[in-house]
């Protein structure tokens, strides 16, 4: 198990990663509040950004609808434990399984009748907005008025029932996160992440070598879905009010994906790269303009358009590529 | 020598289009085939229905006795048959090397047992000093051979190369030419080929079969073929007597 994930990783980016790793975990005997809040923004940024990109930077599949599985998985976690008293740790299997079905759906209408490129990411943003549009006049859920985890006293945490203050919280990101790059990253080296990679290239050509494409496609949504789910699973826990007006909106889903993009689409590092950068702007830029006393309500939304745009022009495979090669962590043309 | 891939009575129409009409082919065991004729011909689409890319109306393929007609593209390679593309389909944000692995990964259980075959192969097309280069930076001749490499990987019984050897200079092209020969010689890998370079055409095949208007006009060794009135008429010219 362990020389699958060191196999072909330079001793340098092992440490620069051990030493990545060292500080995520240290970070909250340094950190503040408020420091707290925004770094587990980016490590669920982080963590939906590396789901999104097995379907699209591994497999070629563009989704735009992914707010879809954040928001059934924190769906379903949070209606089990707010009508049947079932803890997330139970609650998650049934956030992933029903995400993966609903991905499987999609995924089988998209794929069985070649449904691909722009009008498979029209379809994936129509059933995100089916979604929307049913919760909100699911009254057992809440509906548009929202649903609300009862909220616990932040003095103590209970893991068990994840209730408990941003530290907890945090740690939890940090490990889902952290899980999450050793997944894909085992992904990418095993027969099926080469099988996605030659699908993304070039279907005709992967399917003369003999690549069973619907086959792959539907492992790659279903995985894609179920993780996303996961985080869905944290959101709900986290914030502990769902709206659907919200959690299913179009911005989700785009927001989801900036981070992949800008970090380097269909690379390990990028999304997390990607992730950091782009909340940790924004972060500090909507600190100085509080500093400044100036108010620009969606600074944030042109902020990330600018940040698009920079990287489209640029840096067209993202900021990683480069910054791997400028670490000395690429050792080769064509790693990831 | 019993029969590898047979072809009985394939036809195929696009909209209006007859282009093949009634096509019966065999291409024995361990043998090289050549399938010969003018451009539009069908020797193309002839491949592309024996590859599961495109179905026939009518007729049968069998390899090996089994119907594979109607068989999805992935299906026929795992049946056995590995193909090349006449316009190459390199997966171009991929090294060599991961190129050729993921045709070897239909041969292999493992990913380990992949790359060891991948490395052999590449080394066999002389692709050896270019693993780690990106396919999308390659030289079409380059391509050419990436794209008999992946489809070699796959471990097939019968190697279908649509133009392989065009654009390569001679020498190029006497060198795939020695690879085949070797590749039939001591693995017995039976090659069906189409080809407009006459020099590895009659270099290589122990049989031809000519194409023209989507039907069979001659068929056997290849002596006897380009002395063909019918086959001189329309394809190789007078001078090629």
């Amino acid at each position: 198990m362990i020389h699958l994930l060191t196999d072909g990783v330079s001793r340098r980016a092992l440490k620069l990663l051990a030493g990545l790793c060292l500080a995520l975990i240290a970070a909250p005997l340094a950190a503040s509040d408020y420091l707290i809040t925004v770094l587990i923004l980016v490590l669920y940024f982080a963590y939906v950004g590396q789901a999104w990109n097995i379907m699209m930077g591994f497999a070629g599949q563009l989704s735009l609808g992914h707010a879809l599985y954040v928001g059934l998985g924190a769906y379903a976690a949070a209606a089990l434990y707010v009508h049947f008293g079932v803890g997330p740790w139970l609650g998650l299997w049934v956030a992933m399984a029903s995400a993966a079905a609903v991905g499987a759906v999609i995924g089988f209408l998209a794929f069985r009748f070649g449904v691909g490129g722009v009008y498979f990411a029209i379809l994936t943003i129509a059933f995100a907005e089916f979604a929307r549009i049913g919760f909100d006049h699911w009254s057992w859920l809440g509906g548009s008025a929202g649903l609300f985890l009862p909220v616990a006293n932040y003095a103590h945490n209970d893991l068990l029932t994840l209730r408990g203050g941003p530290t907890m919280f945090y740690y939890v990101m940090l490990t889902m996160t952290g899980a999450a790059f050793v997944v894909c990253h085992a992904l990418l080296r095993s027969r099926i992440g080469y099988y996605w990679l030659a699908i993304r290239e070039s279907p005709d050509a992967a399917q003369a070598l003999g690549i069973d494409i619907f086959r792959c496609k539907m492992v790659a949504v279903v995985v894609s879905a179920a993780m996303t789910s996961l985080g869905g699973v944290l959101f709900a826990f986290y914030y502990n009010n769902l709206f659907p007006e919200q959690i299913f909106h179009i911005s989700r889903s785009i927001e989801l994906i900036l981070g992949p993009i800008i970090g380097g689409i269909g690379t390990l590092v990028g999304p997390i790269v990607g992730a950091f950068l782009l909340t940790a702007l924004a972060e500090t830029l909507s600190e100085i303009l509080r500093w400044a006393g100036i108010d620009l309500p969606g600074i944030k939304q042109v902020f990330y358009g600018f940040c698009l745009l920079g990287v489209v022009m640029f840096l067209p495979d993202g900021v990683w590529p480069p910054l791997g090669r400028w670490l000395g962590l690429a050792r080769e043309e064509g790693e990831r | 020598m019993t029969a590898l891939l047979e072809v009985a009575g394939i036809s195929k129409s696009f909209t209006g289009l007859r282009a093949l009409e009634n096509v019966s082919f065999v291409v024995p065991e361990g043998s090289i085939v050549g399938l010969i004729g003018p451009n539009g011909a069908g020797k193309t689409t002839c491949f592309n229905v024996v590859a599961g890319v495109t179905r026939a109306d009518a007729g049968e393929v069998r390899l090996a006795g089994t119907r594979i007609d109607g068989w999805r593209p992935d299906q026929v390679c795992r049946a056995g048959i590995g193909r090349t593309f006449q316009l190459v389909k390199p997966f171009a944000g991929l090294s060599v090397m991961e190129n050729v692995l993921v045709g070897a990964l239909n041969a292999c259980a493992s990913v380990r047992e992949a790359k060891a075959r991948a490395g052999d192969i590449i080394e066999q097309l002389g692709l050896a000093e270019k693993r780690r280069a990106m396919a999308a930076s390659l030289t079409l001749p380059e391509r050419k051979r990436l794209e008999v490499a992946r489809a070699l990987a796959t471990g097939p019984r019968l190697l279908m190369l649509d133009e392989v050897m065009a654009g390569l200079r001679p020498t190029e092209t006497d060198h795939m030419v020695a690879l085949f020969r070797t590749l039939n010689a001591n693995m017995g890998l039976t090659i069906l080929l189409i080809e407009h370079v006459m020099r590895a055409v009659m270099a290589l095949s122990s049989g031809l079969i000519v194409l023209n208007h989507g039907q069979v006009i001659a068929a056997g060794p290849p002596a006897e073929v380009t002395r063909d009135p019918a086959v001189l008429e329309c394809y190789l010219g007078e001078e090629a007597v």
